[in-house]
């Protein structure tokens, strides 16, 4: 009995006690506000559409832990989609479409990361530069025109396994994956440490410009995954696929209680600041919002999740 | 001393998460008087100060300014009433000149709006001329200045906001001998124009130049205040730590080692424009230290031996292998730790728990099939806690909230950790209150007894005879002279550093 007080207290204790009363109640306003929220035809909708965005925030989460940024995230799915699309037309199973794309990921992050580390460009002038490059090869590829896909690979996007989509199982994983990865690896450790101080972090040993291109290299990665989850749930490869996706993915970093300014951040947090955004937008529809103010509120979601960090951090500091 | 009253404290209270940082403290300041406070770190001084200049409210008591009963919610409201504080770390912006330092938020202008240069500038000079400062014009740049000059910057600057309470934290921390007499000199002439310093250090020989009264804090509490000509520093001291505080650190002074095979051994060593053509050999079991006036090229020395700048020639052996050592985990790997000076900057993480600063730079230990072990982890981390006596609730608490001597314990044990060879130490009791640096002091014997080479290097010559063995001396990015410890003094240190 003791021992169980003490976990309740514990676990009341820990830092994303405040975002999930913060899910809770927004499902709970929207649950009333319309009661199709509550159907599991719904919550299968709603886990779905926030899938990708958590898988890309836990990636998004390690770089904001080390001090960095990404703005590419949208614009290289979109990109990693048409080359996921454009192998599948070409002949290439599945099973090779899948290991490829991800290597491509995994070259596209590698190179943010040698750009940011080596040549000393700052993350948000290169990764804003990747952006716009990623968007471009997408539209050279495609010639601006969607490529269908008719290929195992889709079934990442479209497949189900029992009721549950395999997409938010992915979800599930790399969240899993993410989690121990920051609390229990030494790297884990490390991009914390980098984020916290990174003179003292390199002064205790600790390669920095090799453990950043390697957050860089997972943001790739999981872009990867990402892209051919969405072409797969369409069954065609956009160009544009993932436009804007970068705003929902850094807010909900912020909203998960990452620190934009590095060295704080988990990603238990982060995901559930996905499924925040994920709520929003679903509810937004349910309700029948105007498009046009999802945009407005969202924004403001983003501007007041901020203030609330850098007002916590003042008042800690005094 | 019959002077009135400038500021008078009623029970001032404070408490932060987990530490009551002051207790029911009064503080009675003269005017024109300058006004020690003493204390080991972690005794409220830093906490007394900001509350005084309105960084934060106290949570508790009143406070008397000038005559009247005051309550600043901002350090500006505190400025305007006439308390200005002068910062450890200076907040000056670097990028423009004196004038609009001493200026900012405040520029002079016309009714047109456009500032007015002209007078700014004779004000200004006025300013400078009242410390007697030589060598800095209104249109100077900051990043232009010393450190120490910085500093009359700052000080002139309070003084143009007519400051009637000066606060000094920690003033001359990082200036040289010559610096801190002309810093020595300005709080004199300043106390004869009546403004009254509060006057806060851990050098006793500088309370004892310069304060009229010093008032002692220990545990955030109120302890005694006394007129520096009726007390001694041992007293001072005693009534600080709480203990009678023993009297001078000794150990013995290793004999000549040079039979031995050195541990490192650097030949020709250049790096960058600061270290020049450098050699030196390192015994196991030695404490070497390496002195001389600050910018003389020691912490560029022993950051391109552990890896952090390249060295652009020379050679150097470790265990008498020549190894190559191009990154600080290079240098760990080979068993070279290095304690870096300025905690805040190179050595704390300071959001991280105290678990986690301790085990930094080892953790690779305690990894097992990609994942840390946390029992072993936080099993060594208390180890090391009590060991060392860092003074802390848990491990688990941030490291920010500790004291700066515990603080700098806590980066001891990160590096104790590693198990090193050689121990390079860098300041390593800069901003420390007395207890704990004669802690810093046993750590770093029972180190040698253990064979261990340590590298000292520190502007505190006091510090360096007390320790060394041997004392290397630094000028212009060379190594000038050696001394064994027999044959070293203050004077003939002072006397190669500065030739």
């Amino acid at each position: 009995m003791e021992a169980t007080i003490k976990y309740v207290r514990g676990i009341s204790k820990r830092k994303e006690v405040p975002i999930f009363i913060a899910l809770l109640v927004l499902c709970i306003v929207i649950s009333f506000l319309s009661p199709f929220f509550l159907t599991w035809q719904n919550i299968f909708n709603v886990f779905r559409q926030f899938s990708v965005i958590a898988i890309l925030a836990v990636g998004q989460g390690l770089i904001i832990i080390t001090g960095g940024i990404d703005l590419s995230v949208g614009a290289l799915l979109g990109l990693m989609g048409v080359l996921a699309a454009s192998l599948a037309a070409m002949g290439v199973p599945a099973v090779l479409v899948f290991p490829i794309t991800i290597l491509f990921g995994c070259m596209a992050g590698s190179v943010t990361g040698l750009l940011i580390t080596k040549v000393r460009i700052n993350p948000f002038i290169v990764t804003l530069g990747m952006m716009s490059v990623a968007r471009g090869v997408s539209l050279l590829i495609t010639g601006g025109m969607p490529i269908s896909i008719d290929n195992g690979i889709t079934y990442l996007g479209g497949g189900h396994i029992g009721n549950v989509p395999v997409s938010v199982i992915i979800m599930f994983v790399v969240a899993i994956c993410g989690y121990v990865f920051t609390t229990r690896t030494l790297p884990g450790r490390n991009i914390f440490a980098i984020g916290n101080n990174e003179r003292a972090a390199r002064l205790s040993g600790i390669q920095t410009d090799k453990m950043k291109i390697m957050v860089y290299v997972i943001m790739g990665a999981l872009c990867a995954l990402s892209g051919m989850i969405v072409s797969g749930t369409l069954n065609t490869a956009e160009p544009a696929a993932g436009t804007g996706y970068e705003l929902d993915v850094i807010a909900a970093v912020v909203i998960g209680g990452a620190s934009l300014s590095g060295g704080k951040g988990s990603i238990i947090g982060i995901v559930m600041g996905a499924a925040i955004m994920g709520v929003l937008r679903n509810g937004f529809v349910l309700l029948q919002v105007s498009a046009y103010w999802q945009v407005v509120t969202i924004g403001l979601v983003i501007i007041g999740a901020v203030a609330i960090d850098s007002i916590k951090n003042r008042s800690s500091n005094a | 001393m019959n002077k009135p009253y400038l500021l008078q404290t009623d029970r001032i209270s404070k408490s932060f998460p987990g530490v009551k940082a002051l207790d029911g403290l009064n503080l009675q300041v003269r005017k024109g008087e300058v006004h020690a406070i003493a204390g080991e770190n972690g005794a409220g001084k830093s906490t007394l100060m900001n509350i005084l200049s309105g960084v934060y409210p106290p949570d508790d008591g009143s406070m008397r300014f000038d005559g009247q009963q005051v309550v600043f919610k901002n350090p500006r409201q505190a400025q305007e009433a006439g308390i200005v504080m002068i910062h450890q770390e200076l907040s000056l912006a670097t990028n423009v000149s004196v004038m609009e330092n001493i200026y900012i938020g405040r520029l002079m202008t016309n009714n047109m709006g456009f500032i007015r240069h002209k007078e700014m500038k004779r004000a200004c000079q006025k300013l400078l001329d009242k410390i007697k400062i030589e060598g800095i014009e209104p249109e100077t740049m900051i990043e232009d200045l010393s450190i120490s000059q910085m500093q009359m910057v700052e000080i002139a600057k309070a003084l143009s906001l007519e400051a009637k309470l000066l606060i000094m934290d920690e003033p001359t921390a990082s200036l040289t001998k010559k610096e801190t007499d002309l810093l020595l000199n300005i709080i004199n002439d300043l106390r004869d124009q009546g403004v009254s310093i509060l006057y806060i250090s851990h050098r006793m020989d500088e309370i004892f130049a310069i304060a009229d009264e010093v008032t002692i804090l220990r545990d955030g509490k109120y302890i005694k205040t006394l007129p520096v000509q009726e007390t001694s520093p041992g007293e001072v001291i005693s009534l600080m730590v709480g203990r009678d505080f023993s009297k001078v650190f000794q150990r013995e002074y290793g004999s000549n080692l040079s039979d031995a095979q050195p541990i490192l051994q650097v030949e020709g060593l250049c790096s960058g424009t600061k270290v020049n053509n450098v050699d030196l050999k390192i015994y196991p079991g030695e404490i070497v230290a390496l002195t001389g006036l600050v910018g003389a090229g020691r912490t560029e020395l022993v950051q391109s031996l552990f890896g952090v700048d390249k060295r652009t020639a020379g050679r150097v052996l470790f265990e008498g292998q020549e190894v190559q050592i191009r990154s600080p985990m290079e240098a760990i790997d080979l068993g070279i730790a290095l304690l870096p000076e300025g905690r805040k900057i190179q050595g704390i993480f300071a959001e991280m728990t105290v678990r986690e600063n301790i085990s930094m730079a080892g953790l690779r230990k305690f990894v097992r099939y990609f994942l840390v072990s946390r029992r072993k982890e936080a099993q060594a981390a208390e180890d090391y806690v009590k060991q060392l006596g860092i003074r802390t609730t848990d491990i688990e608490k941030e490291i920010r909230f500790l004291s700066g001597g515990n603080q700098q314990k806590a980066i001891f044990a990160r590096w104790l950790l590693t198990k090193p060879k050689l121990l390079i130490l860098d300041e390593p009791t800069h901003g420390v209150d007395v207890g704990a640096k004669s802690e810093i002091y046993e750590i770093i014997d029972q180190l040698v007894q253990e064979n261990v080479a340590i590298v000292l290097i520190s502007s505190e010559l006091p510090e360096v005879l007390t320790l060394a063995d041997r004392i290397l001396v630094m000028r212009n990015g060379e190594i000038v002279t050696e001394l064994a410890h027999h044959e070293a003094d203050q004077e003939k240190i002072m006397k190669f550093a500065t030739a």
